[in-house]
């Protein structure tokens, strides 16, 4: 039996990352030439052609033989007793071959209900009560998109109306049940704490100051431009079932697939082909997924469903919803003491969030953000309202966006009722460099940061005096500018398998490289991109590594009959860890080539070094064998007694998270007639560690910046008191366009993280979670001498409007 | 569902099918056509995933009829690299990283093919709001923008270079 600790003894070995407390600099590391094209070079992305030329491959794309098609009939009520359904009507009708309900389901096995990813039970189909508007009913399945849709709409259904509960402290009364299908009679679902309460409010008691606010942190959609979908195609000579899904992970959705449906996990192919996005809305199982599988194993057929844009903004997975109460404590010199935090999420219907088992907040106690300070204690209540359940990340890792608000927002509140300067007021509160890796209040250790150094070169690129002395003229003839400013800490990366799982599978990632005999090579994970570019990234990493030209590696991800197990892309996880195992399965790989090429060179292991993508002897570097000639010797010429082939595996736990920062600052105008917040500038200061394509970490930020001004000025769920969507189309929910969006200017400084095997900290969700607080930040500071304290996102003109009318600037 | 005959230059290839009336012309493009290049993302012409050029103007082939492009000339993203050479607009978004997940990307191009065709020399400003019926969720549109600009410079390179 092998023991544990031996399996893990090659990472300790090969693990030769990058020592802590390396200086931060601000250069990109190039060590490669430009024809192997590793680390550091801005590659064109591998897998532009085929999207450029339309020939990508979704899910929707896929055609097979004999396809039929399913649509699903929604509830519009949210609230409501079922006392029949009729489907007579749709059965009748040419081309409709079945309608699905929850009785159907029931008798299939239980298949009515389904365990959520937070080990709570969803609905799959309802047979007595409706809990959320827009919830699946039945689905029709017909030889036609159309005839679909049309079936659906002659199933008819007898509703008998219940109160609605949208607010959730209206639910915590328990005057209305959600889900009177549970034991406990209570809407209360769960209660978590982290910090010391003690400590906390011991270091209240001899605040100086201490400043409160109320957040709320809205519901919003990811609303990818692909909404989600299926084709699932069950053959019953073979027993077998293939399915095209959206899935940001398909090896731990064919695992819930097998405990589900009963199927045996061998005879489950999930194939998760172009991504149209993903941001957190393709991590869960939706009901849709299921019934489209049951419907192809009940018909013997193809199967596709492919939600609507209205489904998927009603009924999908939202993200946020919390309701944040904050207090902050600093002592007599200013400095920031302690944070007491309450929150109350809004579940939905369902705690059918997307967090490791044992956070069901997720990383919200990264609260303490970039401060040092004595004590915190947070505690966070969830709750059900008959509301879809939720809640996924709206590119985020697991509630990092609302804490990072929450202290942004709280620590330039701190700054203006104390009169100081919201930067320099940062940088003297800011965790020092010599303090890292840091022990947070509330039990993180960040590997490594430098938030002054962030800081200080956002202040240099906008010229922040500069730009406080113009607000201040500005200020003198009444008008409104604000500077916000928004320096964040990340965590990304999860996770250590002592303390990170998904219904009890371990999140670590893997990585799976051959080599070919003529140097070519397939590498494959258990990730799945969704636009990060992994087939370019990934490349550069093991040509980094082996010397292997990144071209000459093909990546393939998403098919879980090849690629390695592994739980997939969210929460910036893909670099922290399948890249870590990448490089993992190269130094293996590079391990048995050395050997190769001390039997082709006849010397021993010893006498050899390695140079970007060759073994030299040492002292004579024209004795030397490139991967490639090693990779020929694997299979024609490897050594007496040695396996042939050029390959491994690696599954990569990680020792610990990765902590990316940065420093953003953006700079409004405020129309006193409208309201409206105008963009003036906005400087992203990002730090990753190291960086393996500029080119994609760039673009990556700038998505990344977008998404977090939708939150900060435009978007929000919004459901009047019965439950109703009043933002189910895109024509309602407020996407921003190109028009919006400001032309955002970007800086780095580079601190790498000390665990991981290459320094990088993963990056495409570190700017959604840094530019909200930076927006509201500048709109507060505009209108802080009215006497503003605090306004929610969205800052939508009316909000602006009513405060400005309510401070007599504005009639 | 009456069906119709319709008859339309696609790509420059001359197509003759019959649709029931209601099919709309994205499902027609997608499914009677098997051209996948144009996408779905909503239902109420927000997205513009769906763009293709009618007679060399965008239009958002989801809110439109296969039955009115009856006799139309229409080109969808796989006309473009047809001689196979890249377009200047997909060069640009290649070289500039202006896609991500890829899903926008032809209805952003072609809506782009048929802003430049009217606007030859935008500014930054013109391209946003020339591309503004069109949604993207990964990029944030600065690299989308500095793609157009790439390709404007390149087709305008070319036409001097012609006269």
């Amino acid at each position: 039996m092998p023991q544990l600790d031996d399996r893990k003894e090659p990472h300790s070995e090969l693990a030769e990352g990058v020592s802590a407390r390396v200086p931060t600099t601000d250069e990109v590391q190039i060590k490669t030439p430009e024809k192997i094209c590793g680390m550091g070079h801005r590659k064109k992305r591998k897998e532009d052609p085929r999207f450029i030329q339309g020939k990508g491959n979704y899910v929707d794309d896929v055609k097979l033989p004999g396809m039929l098609y399913m649509d699903i009939v929604r509830s519009p009520y949210a609230h409501a007793k079922i006392n029949s359904i009729d489907a007579s009507a749709a059965l009748e009708m040419d081309g409709v071959l079945a309608v699905i309900t929850g009785e159907d389901l029931k008798a299939a096995g239980d298949l009515h209900w389904m365990p959520t990813l937070m080990s709570d039970t969803q609905m799959v189909l309802p047979i007595d009560k409706v809990v959320y508007y827009a919830q699946e009913i039945c689905a029709v399945i017909a030889t036609s998109r159309y005839i679909a849709a049309d079936a659906i709409e002659q199933v008819y259904v007898d509703y008998e109306p219940l109160d609605a509960v949208v607010d959730p402290f209206e639910a915590m009364k328990d005057k209305v049940i959600v889900r009177d299908d549970k034991e406990k009679k209570t809407n209360h679902i769960w209660h978590w704490e982290a910090g010391d309460k003690a400590a906390t409010d011991a270091v209240f008691k001899d605040a100086a100051t201490v400043v409160k606010e109320k957040l709320y942190i809205p519901r919003i959609h990811v609303s990818s431009i692909e909404t989600c979908g299926m084709v699932a195609n069950y053959n019953k000579a073979r027993s077998h079932m293939q399915i095209y899904m959206t899935s940001q992970a398909p090896h731990a959705h064919r695992t819930v697939f097998a405990l589900v449906s009963g199927l045996p996990e061998h005879k489950i192919q999930i194939i998760s082909p172009d991504i149209g996005g993903g941001f957190g809305g393709k991590v869960p199982v939706y009901p849709g997924y299921v019934i489209c599988a049951v419907a192809s194993l009940v018909t013997g057929k193809p199967v596709k469903w492919i939600e609507d844009r209205s489904e998927n903004l009603q009924a999908d997975s939202f993200a946020r919803d919390y309701h944040i109460e904050a207090e902050m404590a600093a002592d007599k010199n200013g400095k920031i003491t302690g944070l007491r935090v309450k929150t109350l999420s809004d579940c939905g219907a369902a705690d059918a969030a997307a967090n490791p088992s044992k956070f069901p907040a997720g990383l919200y106690s990264i609260c303490t953000g970039s401060y040092d300070m004595k004590a915190a204690h947070v505690e966070v209540d969830g709750v059900y309202t008959t509301k879809p359940p939720g809640g996924v990340a709206y590119r985020c890792s697991f509630r990092v966006t609302e804490a990072v608000h929450m202290i942004e927002r709280m620590a330039d509140i701190m700054a203006h009722q104390l009169g100081e300067d919201p930067a320099d007021y940062r940088l003297k509160n800011f965790i020092r460099p010599d303090q890292f890796p840091y022990k947070s209040p509330t039990g993180w250790e960040y590997d490594s940061g430098n938030y002054e150094a962030a800081l200080k070169k956002a202040m240099d690129m906008i010229d922040y005096r500069t730009l406080r002395e113009e607000q201040k003229q500005k200020r003198a003839k009444g008008e409104l500018m604000g500077i916000g400013i928004s320096s964040f800490t990340e965590v990304v990366g999860a996770g250590p398998s002592k303390d990170y799982d998904i219904l009890g599978i371990k999140m670590f990632d893997s990585a799976e490289i051959r080599i070919h005999p003529t140097g070519k090579a397939m590498a494959r994970f258990g990730t799945k991109s969704q636009g990060q570019g992994h087939e370019t990234t990934y490349a550069q990493i093991i040509a980094e590594e082996l010397g292997l030209p990144s071209d000459d590696i093909e990546v393939e991800e998403g098919d879980t009959d090849t690629a390695p197990y592994g739980l997939g892309t969210y929460a910036s996880r893909s670099t922290p860890t399948a890249g870590a195992a990448a490089v993992m399965a190269s130094r293996k790989i590079k391990a048995k080539a050395k050997k190769i090429a001390a039997h082709l060179l006849e010397v021993g292991e010893g006498d050899l070094e390695w140079n970007i993508d060759r073994f030299e002897v040492k002292g004579s570097p024209d004795q030397a064998k490139t991967i490639q000639e090693i990779a020929f010797a694997a299979y024609t010429n490897h050594p007496q007694g040695m396996e042939a082939g050029l390959e491994a595996v690696d599954y990569y736990d990680p020792p610990n998270l990765t902590f990316p920062f940065g420093s953003y600052i953006c700079v409004v105008d405020i129309d006193k007639g409208t309201g409206e917040v105008a963009i003036r500038r906005f400087v992203a200061v990002d730090d990753c560690g190291h960086i393996i394509n500029p080119l994609i970490v760039e673009g990556q930020i700038h998505g990344g910046l977008t998404m977090g001004l939708a939150p900060a000025l435009y978007e929000e769920i919004v459901y009047d008191e019965n439950g109703q969507n009043l933002t189910g189309t895109l024509a309602d929910y407020l996407v921003p366009t190109a028009v919006e969006s400001p032309k955002w200017e970007l800086g780095k400084t580079i601190t790498p993280s000390p665990h991981h095997p290459i320094g990088a900290k993963g990056v495409g969700e570190s700017p959604t979670v840094g530019a909200p607080p930076a927006i509201a930040n500048a709109v507060v500071d505009a209108l802080w001498h009215l006497g503003v304290r605090h306004i929610d996102i969205p800052i939508t003109p009316p909000k602006v409007w009513k405060l400005l009318r309510d401070n007599g600037v504005t009639d | 569902m009456s069906e119709h005959e319709v008859t339309l230059t696609i790509n420059g290839e001359k197509v003759t099918r019959s649709v029931e009336a209601r099919t709309l012309l994205v499902h027609f493009i997608r499914e009677d056509l098997s051209l996948t290049g144009t996408h779905i993302g909503c239902d109420t012409t927000s997205c513009g995933a769906c763009t293709v050029l009618i007679c060399g103007k965008p239009i958002k082939s989801c809110t439109m009829f296969a039955v009115q492009a009856d006799g139309a000339e229409i080109e969808t993203i796989e006309s473009l690299a047809a001689g196979g050479e890249l377009h200047p607009l997909q060069e640009g978004f290649w070289e500039k990283h202006g896609l991500q997940c890829g899903y926008c990307t032809p209805g952003m191009i072609m809506s782009a093919k048929g802003f430049l065709a009217e606007n030859p020399n935008p500014t930054e400003d013109e391209i946003r709001h020339g591309i503004s019926g069109n949604l993207c969720r990964c990029t944030g549109y600065n690299k989308i923008v500095e793609a157009i600009q790439y390709a404007a410079e390149k087709l305008q390179a070319a036409d001097a270079g012609g006269e």
